[in-house]
């Protein structure tokens, strides 16, 4: 049984829960993993991009990955982990216009994008068609070290993971990374308890 | 009284806009998601919109990596 040791009660509210994961990525790829991992029960994964060599130093992909679609790829890592796990692919680029519909059945969406552009659009987006619904994003991941400065701040339904002010220009490491995308997962699932049991 | 990031005290005055409330903060970044109350204020109304006294407002600067 993959979830005996699961927290008591956590493997029947998270398997009802369907997460939306905008970019399967650094952020996207490792947060759809822990999730699977956690149990979650459907999950809408959505990226345009193929696998790369470059990728590998901090994406959930290996070498036989490169040159397949992301969400292909990711869905194959997710199955193998657990088989009955759900998932919604979308091999397409999310625009401002079709993030709603997407993501229209997700209770929680993870903003999982590269570009702080398309966070700060999918954030808007989001919080226009679904603002009673957690959105947890993340901006401040670039460089290593300074776990202490990696910080989950909110306001309202936003929650956003990371320093606030690093940036990929000082390039990008797996532990950094997988530390914020462990931390957007952590949420999102503290959200879900929250959510079953009655509390804000 | 305007608190934002649940740290930096600001005089409220009448009129007062998100606009306002960056250039006080000396907040350069260009891209960025505002919140008033919990609420999102989109950024064609960072100019526009009125920031009640007493708000809480939160900045989260938006930066590239994921």
């Amino acid at each position: 049984m993959i979830f005996a040791r699961n927290v008591p009660g956590m493997t029947e509210v998270l398997k009802r829960a369907t997460v939306g994961i905008a970019g399967c990525g650094g952020l996207g790829s490792n947060a759809a993993m822990l999730l699977t991992r956690a149990g979650v029960g459907r999950l809408v994964l959505v990226d345009f991009d193929k696998v790369e060599e470059s990728n590998l130093n901090r994406q959930y992909f290996f070498r036989s990955d490169i040159g397949a679609p992301k969400v292909s790829a990711l869905a194959a890592h997710l199955r193998a982990i657990n088989p009955t796990v759900m998932l919604d692919l979308h091999e397409t680029m999310l625009s401002r216009e079709t993030a709603a519909a997407t993501f229209a059945e997700c209770d929680i969406l993870i903003e999982a994008f590269d570009r702080a552009e398309a966070k700060e659009w999918l954030i808007e987006a989001w919080c226009a068609s679904h603002p009673d619904r957690p959105i947890i994003g993340a901006s401040g991941i670039g460089g290593y070290g300074r776990s202490e400065v990696m910080t989950v701040r909110q306001a309202g339904n936003i929650h956003m993971i990371g320093d606030g002010i690093s940036d990929m220009v000082m390039g990008l490491c797996a532990a950094r990374v997988m530390l914020a995308a462990a931390l957007q997962a952590n949420k999102a699932i503290e959200l879900l308890m929250q959510k079953s049991e009655g509390r804000p | 009284m305007i608190l934002v990031n649940n740290r930096d005290k600001l005089d409220w005055r009448a009129g007062m806009t998100v606009r306002d409330i960056l250039s006080m903060m000396g907040y350069s970044y260009k891209l960025i998601t505002v919140t008033v109350n919990g609420t999102l204020v989109p950024k064609e109304e960072h100019d526009t919109f009125a920031v009640p006294d007493g708000a809480e407002v939160t900045v989260f600067h938006l930066s590239h990596g994921g």
